[in-house]
């Protein structure tokens, strides 16, 4: 006899990570074939729930963790313990360069977490395969750089530089510039790109603009005047691509490229916003400002969760993909391991001199960290994702998977009208248009309301003259005025005829 | 203090040899996959953008009749052999896989009224307009292949023949609907109702002793071949050009009308249709069902070819239709429900495929499974306005797309005039009646 007769149970927390949207009730339905196709429907949806769920046990790696015996507390413990208590392999991401003449860098990961692109502030710009420490591409841009990022192919890459956006190509292992775009001497704080609509938004301080602009194509989708003054505080939930400004009085707005207005405008904190990070699943925003503080704001609902007093606001702010918090308080790189619960870090770093940006590795349990003279990596057990999904972003693939990539992702871009506070609206039912139509529907088979416009009928013979045809306009027009002034009068007539009813009721009494 | 940093070993991520394919990881966790509905909306999108961009139907024209085709038949247990008559009495024998004419036959003097092949596949009948009918040998390589194996002379003239699906019998219609026998010279049985004759008749492949004819009265009469009398009727507004039995509901039919539309009845429950399929624009001639059952294929006046389903709103799939196509006068659905025949005006035979974007050749399983990924999302996205205008759109002939869009107006003004009329009569003198009964003049039991 098998003493575990059936299925292998599954738990409920694991089915409800894989349903999207609740089950739907098929008790009420009438039609008989409607019914059975519903509920065959939903059968199918939760076979294939369940599979998806039984299928983590195949998933191969496990994440990160650093546990500590009693007495020993974790943000006591440095890198160097933790790199020598790790692989050699791990012990191999943690490095650092020492970068002391091009000034403070600011970095970005690819997608995928295999490249890393550092710009310093003194026109240094460098692209590498930071595991296997190959240089990918290395100038300098002769301007200023205010910020680097990756573009959606990691062969390429934009840089902003003093007044404008650059965008590099690489081409036979030689950087070709290939548009310059923003034409006002605007000067631009910040590019973050987003990923599924090959789009970069960038915004500048004088005059408050956002610009979106399509990477893949490389014309310039909005620009949007956010009256909110400087804008150097910039960051963008990656579930559903709306960019979050931070302003200096305290609010986060929130904008997408369709509304000349903010979608969303949160006040956060009493004095101006410092730093602002989403998480990855667009559930948490951690913000902090200029009087200490750093708050956790849920972003679905806009309330607040949390709020840490620090001896400084941090300056940077950063979600791993498992949900840990790296903020940077000057030299200091403090890194929270469940932002809502616990008051004190998971894991610190001193640096020497003041930190520039800060980055955590997709898929890899590294924090990369700009300082004003270095780049360090460090070791942060538990913050990547363990298992990837080789169909989204691939750490280890070849050339011409990334080729192959590359045409699928351009296939699916999603327009830039798209985008919306809920991305999964496509996949709902739209109730308001369907009670519109239902309503012309039964309007037009139920009475002719149609207040058409009345075609007059093509005479021959010169009966359709246009004056004729507008003499004719008008006889309907009169008519119908008339017959909507006999039912007011009607109206009007039962009104009086009521109000004189009670005012002899009151005489009578 | 036990730590552990997540390092992947290159050996499992990476493959041995060239020659190997990529490893590829997957993980469904639905944070990994972000944009699930805008992505799949876009791919749905480009899938129909790409099932228009691949829909080339046509395939080949099987030519060398030198009169217009006027029926086909299909060999009932090969795929790949056809039968079709013309207009001035010549039988043609075709191999489809070849598209090549194996046999050619001076059939009869006069239009081939009919053409029908036998249950076990041995032989086939044509019925002609000089009053004979003929049985002949299938095997185009056999010793007496260009001579019938019978022929009967009869005293009237035949419009229509078909075979049963299992019994050694056959009918025959034109003054009366008659019963042979392989056998006898004389029909075993004579329906007559009326003095009206017969177009056509069918027998039912599924309830093989059921047998339908469609009449010049407009009616469409219902038989049992059991019984001496008729079963029963329904008459319709206009005449029925052919009445077809579906292949896997055993008591449905549909029946080509020349009022432009064709109908859908269960024979159970004759007052009301269920469905009435309305999108040609001239009157529809022939009528044959898929083998799966679910959609027909119907050949009309109007030099097009449509598909319709058979349970849906009553609008057509997809329109097949070529400048040098004129009056299709018979269309045959291929029983591996691949292909569509069409026999026109014009001496020719066409073969179209059935699904037009379908790929024909061998299909690797990664393609095929791509097809089946790319269909169901078409389904799940078929209701969102971009998605359906881009699958509905199909470039027709100018004189259909006028016809259509008279049509359109005439039925409009129609609804509109009832409606008038109902608003200033007294409330409940002008009842509404439904589309589906509404071409039906009466039934009877």
């Amino acid at each position: 006899q098998d003493p575990f007769h059936g299925e292998a149970p599954i738990a409920m927390e694991k089915m409800e990570a894989y349903k999207r949207g609740s089950e739907y009730d098929t008790k009420n339905i009438r039609n008989k074939n409607l019914k059975r196709r519903m509920k065959s429907s939903e059968e199918k949806y939760n076979s294939a729930v369940k599979r998806a769920a039984r299928y983590e046990l195949l998933l191969t790696e496990e994440p990160g963790f650093l546990e500590t015996e009693e007495g020993e507390e974790s943000w006591s413990i440095d890198q160097r313990t933790i790199a020598d208590a790790a692989d050699i392999a791990s012990a191999n991401k943690h490095f650092e360069l020492k970068l002391n003449q091009f000034g403070p860098y600011r970095i970005d990961y690819t997608r995928n977490g295999r490249h890393l692109l550092i710009g310093g502030r003194r026109g240094h710009v460098a692209a590498f395969d930071w595991i296997t420490k190959q240089l990918t591409c290395e100038m300098n841009v002769m301007e200023a750089v205010q910020d680097v990022n990756f573009i959606h192919i990691n062969i390429s890459l934009k840089v902003i530089i003093d007044y404008q956006v650059h965008r590099f190509i690489e081409l036979e292992l030689r950087m070709y510039c290939t548009c310059a775009s923003v034409k006002e001497k605007n000067v631009t704080f910040s590019i973050k790109i987003g990923c599924f609509f090959f789009m970069s938004f960038s915004s500048s301080n004088q005059h408050g603009f956002l610009q979106y602009t399509d990477v893949s194509i490389g014309n310039i989708v909005s620009t949007i005047n956010t009256k909110g003054g400087r804008l150097n505080i910039m960051c963008h939930n990656p579930h559903n691509a709306v960019v979050l400004l931070g302003h200096h009085n305290g609010s986060v707005t929130m904008w997408t490229p369709n509304q000349k207005e903010p979608v969303v405008k949160m006040l956060c904190h009493n004095t101006a916003i410092r730093a602002l990070a989403v998480d990855q699943c667009g559930n948490y925003l951690a913000t902090s400002g200029q009087d200490r503080k750093m708050k956790i704001y849920d972003v679905r609902m806009f309330k607040p969760l949390h709020s840490y007093q620090l001896h400084t606001g941090p300056s940077n702010l950063c979600f791993s993909q498992r949900n840990l918090l790296a903020a940077t308080c000057q030299n200091v790189v403090q890194i929270y391991k469940d932002p809502c619960v616990q008051e004190h870090p998971y894991l610190t770093h001193r640096l020497r001199l003041p930190v520039e940006d800060v980055a955590f590795c997709p898929y890899e349990d590294v924090l990369g960290v700009g300082g004003s003279d270095s780049f360090v990596s460090l070791l942060v057990p538990g913050a990547g994702e363990a298992n990837y999904d080789a169909f989204e972003s691939n750490p280890n693939r070849s050339k011409k998977q990334r080729r192959e990539w590359e045409v699928k992702a351009l296939l699916e871009k999603i327009q830039p009208d798209m985008i919306s506070l809920d991305p999964m609206v496509l996949s709902k039912v739209d109730h308001v248009s369907m009670e519109r139509l239902r309503k012309d529907k039964e309007e037009r088979m139920g009475f002719v309301e149609e207040t058409a416009k009345f075609e007059p009928k093509h005479k021959n013979k010169g009966r359709s003259k246009s004056g004729n045809v507008e003499k004719r306009k008008q006889k309907v027009h009169g008519a119908t005025i008339r017959e909507q002034i006999k039912e007011e009068m009607k109206a009007k007539r039962e009104k009086l005829l009521k109000a004189e009813e009670s005012s002899l009721d009151q005489i009578a009494v | 203090m036990k730590v552990k940093v997540l390092s992947r070993n290159p050996d499992d991520y990476l493959r041995e040899t060239k020659r190997d394919i990529h490893k590829v990881f997957r993980n469904y966790n639905p944070v990994l996959h972000p944009f699930e509905a805008p992505r799949e909306y876009l791919r749905a999108l480009n899938a129909t953008k790409l099932d228009r961009v691949f829909a080339k139907p046509f395939i080949a024209s099987l030519d060398g009749h030198r009169d217009g085709v006027c029926c086909m038949c299909r060999h009932r247990k090969k795929l790949s052999s056809i039968f079709s008559g013309s207009c001035d009495g010549e039988i043609r024998q075709w191999n489809l896989t070849n598209r090549q004419c194996i046999r050619t036959l001076q059939g009869h003097t006069g239009f081939v009224r009919g053409l029908t092949c036998s249950a076990d596949g041995n032989m086939f009948i044509s019925v002609g307009d000089d009053k004979t009918i003929k049985h002949w040998n299938t095997d185009a390589l056999s010793e007496g292949r260009d001579f019938p194996i019978n022929t009967l002379v009869t005293k009237s003239l035949y419009t229509g023949v078909d075979h049963h699906w299992t019994e050694a019998t056959y009918a025959t219609c034109g003054q009366t609907v008659d019963i042979w026998n392989l056998e006898r010279a004389e029909p075993i049985r004579v329906y007559k109702w009326g003095m009206d004759s017969v177009n056509s008749v069918r027998f039912n492949p599924v309830e093989t002793n059921l047998c339908i004819s469609t009449v010049v009265d407009r009616s469409i009469r219902l038989y049992d071949i059991r019984a001496a009398v008729p079963l029963n009727k329904v008459t319709l507004k206009l005449k029925s050009n052919v009445a077809v039995w579906n292949p896997m509901e055993a008591y449905v039919f549909t029946a080509a009308n020349e009022d432009h539309n064709l109908y859908t009845f269960d024979m159970r429950k004759l007052d009301a249709a269920v469905n009435v399929h309305t999108d040609h624009t001239d009157a529809v001639l022939d009528v044959d069902y898929s083998p799966t059952g679910r959609e027909f294929v119907s050949g009309s006046y109007d030099r097009s070819i449509r598909i319709f389903p058979v349970l849906s709103s009553g609008k057509s799939r997809e329109v097949y239709h070529t400048k040098r196509m004129q009056r299709v006068f018979t269309v045959r659905w291929s029983a591996d429900n691949r292909y569509i025949l069409s026999g026109s005006d014009e001496t020719n035979i066409r073969m179209w495929k059935a699904r037009a974007s379908e790929k024909l050749g061998m299909v690797t399983p990664r393609e095929k499974a791509a097809t089946v990924y790319n269909d169901k999302l078409k389904e799940k996205f078929a209701y969102h306005p971009q998605v359906k205008r881009i699958a509905r759109h199909r470039h027709v002939p100018k004189s259909i797309y006028q016809a259509m869009k008279e049509k359109r107006l005439i039925k409009e003004s129609q609804r509109k005039k009832e409606q008038n009329v109902r608003m200033h009569s007294k409330h409940g003198s002008v009842p509404r009646v439904v589309e589906k009964k509404k071409h039906i003049v009466t039934f009877q039991e």
